[in-house]
């Protein structure tokens, strides 16, 4: 009797949630989906239409759209360049130094997201540090600010820890015994690495990878803020179909585009990995 | 083996070995000679997978020196080592399907793949792991992991050959068919198995040398049968086998007095009087009719163990343990008969029995 009681409570207990996703998912997602298929009529009612869909294949979006992806693929190539090396470091420190370093890693997070972008904007600004730094040595002043290299100094910073958290969790697992298993058996440093350590943290690459190119791609304050409006992203062209120019129709299909490009992406990234059998680290 | 003029491969030279101050190793010195099946025996933490970690180039020796066919070794590193390991956890390549596991060491020496794939084909015939090629080892059981270990270590054929108590997790049947196995292997091979191993009867049934070990130190070397019918010392008898233990006296050479009588026995070289420990294995005692008898006893207990039956017998404030085929009835009276040559006298050296 009290196994059945409880099991009811547990089912009671699953309804707030489930309440709370279907009002802030499912409601506003079948929301964005209706306005991206209709579009107003001069009457004041809606149609359907697809004309919103047609509107995103003019070369104008078309550009922003790959403006997108590429900068979000060279934001997530420098964060697995920087973040692979640092993350084994920090598998190879004493336990000490490496919950230090994790909390150094951490620690940033605890600041808004928006204080630490615009701290760039002091960093790299014509009067910023960098500059003042600059002029001291002798150099003419640079414009750092307000550039595709400013957005992406942004994106690795603001997403670097979301790439070295889970190479690290992958790095940390990988056995001291296969390593020397892999040395007993002729392997040097490099072959060890080649053929051990690397492919042993390709679940680690795959999170990390999905877990920095997701926002880079769809961010539109790094952009705002460090980019001046000048190279417009996919995040920035909703952020303005919504907040500005007031065509929901068009913003609601270009989310809805942008879902289906990320989750095509992803799905071809996990595929790629198909055949190895990992139980762990995948996002998927 | 080496002493009689076989090849020496490896030589330990007084090798100490330290870990944060704590010592392992003792000045141990040992010889290994070619084509040798040697055993490291002795209880956990006595030191044997410490040597078993300095051969392999894990761990450089704190001091002393290991040489191999006369070379100092300390500081090759381990991929230059042409030693293979087959590692007490297996520590298989979990990444890799079980053919490419054993083509690990192949792929590293960059041989053309049609030798790779000769080679661990034929590897996987002698463990008897054909057609497990594209398995996962994570869907192999203990013992054909184990097997695939043994393989991605000797198809890289090595001059040595490491293994750290392998058969340690599986099954007895399954551990005395690999025990079979494994010896077969080494002899058709001709490769050095260097074994360690805390299982007594394992290293009595697979060995030509048997090293017993203690505490970081060395204590008997020998034959099988060297190391079990004349153990050094009382922790060696105790380690090797069953054994009754007695408390005895030499009053000259070829004679002991034990259990409060004076026997003839074969040991020499005690000084006048010395007090000796005395081991009588118990299959070497006989049960006879009480008047017959170089002792009297009553029998305290009988337990059948498949085999043989061992029995407790109490005799003038002793006990011993007899291991016969045939059984006794509790409370009998009997005598116990033994030969001169059972007798093993042995030194105390301060070793309590």
């Amino acid at each position: 009797m009290k196994t059945v009681a409880s099991r009811e409570t547990r089912n009671l207990l699953q309804y707030p949630y489930l309440l709370w996703i279907s009002l802030f998912i499912v409601v506003p997602l079948v929301l964005v989906l209706w306005y991206s298929f209709t579009t107003p009529t001069p009457t004041g009612s809606y149609e359907f239409s697809i004309s919103n869909y047609r509107r995103f294949f003019e070369p104008v979006y078309l550009r922003v759209m790959s403006r997108s992806i590429l900068l979000a693929i060279e934001a997530t190539l420098i964060c697995l360049a920087l973040g692979y090396p640092a993350a084994m470091i920090m598998v190879r420190l004493g336990s000490k130094w490496r919950n230090t370093v994790l909390l150094l890693l951490v620690l940033p997070m605890w600041i808004n997201f928006l204080l630490r972008t615009y701290s760039w904007m002091a960093l790299l600004g014509r009067q910023g540090v960098l500059n003042q730094f600059l002029q001291w040595m002798g150099l003419p002043p640079q414009y750092l600010l307000y550039s595709r290299g400013a957005v992406l100094i942004g994106m690795v910073y603001n997403f670097l820890p979301f790439m070295i958290l889970p190479l690290y969790t992958s790095l940390s697992k990988i056995g001291k015994e296969q390593i020397e298993a892999a040395e007993d058996l002729g392997a040097n440093r490099f072959d060890v690495f080649r053929r051990v350590i690397f492919p042993l943290s390709l679940p680690g690459i795959l999170t990390g990878t999905t877990m920095v190119f997701m926002p880079a791609v769809s961010t539109f304050v790094i952009s705002a803020l460090l980019g001046g409006g000048q190279d417009m992203l996919i995040g920035n062209l909703i952020e303005q179909q919504f907040l500005s120019t007031g065509d929901w129709h068009f913003g609601s299909a270009l989310s809805i585009l942008m879902m289906v490009i990320i989750l095509i992406s992803m799905a071809f990234v996990s595929l790629t990995d198909k055949g190895k059998t990992f139980e762990e680290g995948n996002l998927w | 083996m080496s002493a009689n003029g076989k090849d020496l491969i490896i030589r330990l030279d007084k090798v100490c070995m330290a870990y944060g101050g704590h010592q392992v190793l003792f000045d141990v010195s040992l010889d290994v000679g070619k084509r040798e099946f040697l055993t490291i025996l002795g209880p956990s933490g006595c030191g044997k997978t410490t040597i078993l970690r300095l051969l392999g180039g894990f761990e450089t020796p704190t001091s002393g020196e290991i040489y191999f066919e006369g070379q100092p070794f300390s500081s090759v590193p381990p991929y230059k080592r042409p030693i293979n390991t087959v590692f007490q956890k297996y520590s298989l390549f979990s990444h890799l399907n079980v053919f490419e596991n054993i083509a690990f060491g192949l792929r590293i020496r960059k041989q053309p793949e049609g030798v790779i794939k000769e080679k661990v084909i034929r590897m996987l015939k002698l463990v008897n792991l054909k057609g497990y090629e594209k398995r996962s080892v994570h869907s192999l059981s203990g013992g054909q992991q184990q097997r695939v270990a043994i393989a991605r270590a000797l198809v890289n054929e090595p001059k040595v050959l490491l293994l750290d108590e392998p058969l340690g997790a599986l099954d007895l049947y399954l551990r005395k068919e690999m025990q079979l196995e494994l010896k077969n292997m080494q002899t058709s091979l001709g490769i050095t198995f260097i074994y360690v191993t805390h299982d007594q009867e394992e290293a009595l049934t697979m060995s030509d040398t048997v090293v017993v070990m203690n505490q970081g130190r060395i204590l008997q070397k020998g034959t099988p049968e060297e190391i079990y019918n004349e153990p050094k010392n009382v922790f060696i008898s105790r380690f090797i086998g069953e054994s009754n233990i007695f408390e005895g006296i030499m009053p000259q050479d070829g004679e002991v007095v034990f259990c409060g009588k004076k026997f003839p026995c074969v040991d020499k070289g005690f000084s006048r009087d010395e007090p000796v420990y005395v081991l009588i294995r118990p299959e070497d005692v006989q049960t006879v009719e009480p008047h017959s008898g170089l002792l009297k006893g009553k029998v305290q207990s009988v337990v059948f163990k498949g085999v043989h039956y061992e029995m407790i017998v109490r005799e003038n404030g002793h006990q011993w343990m007899i291991h016969s085929t045939k059984s006794l009835k509790v409370g009998e009276e009997i005598g116990l008969y033994f030969t001169t040559e059972d007798i093993h006298v042995m030194k105390r050296n301060g070793a309590e029995p």
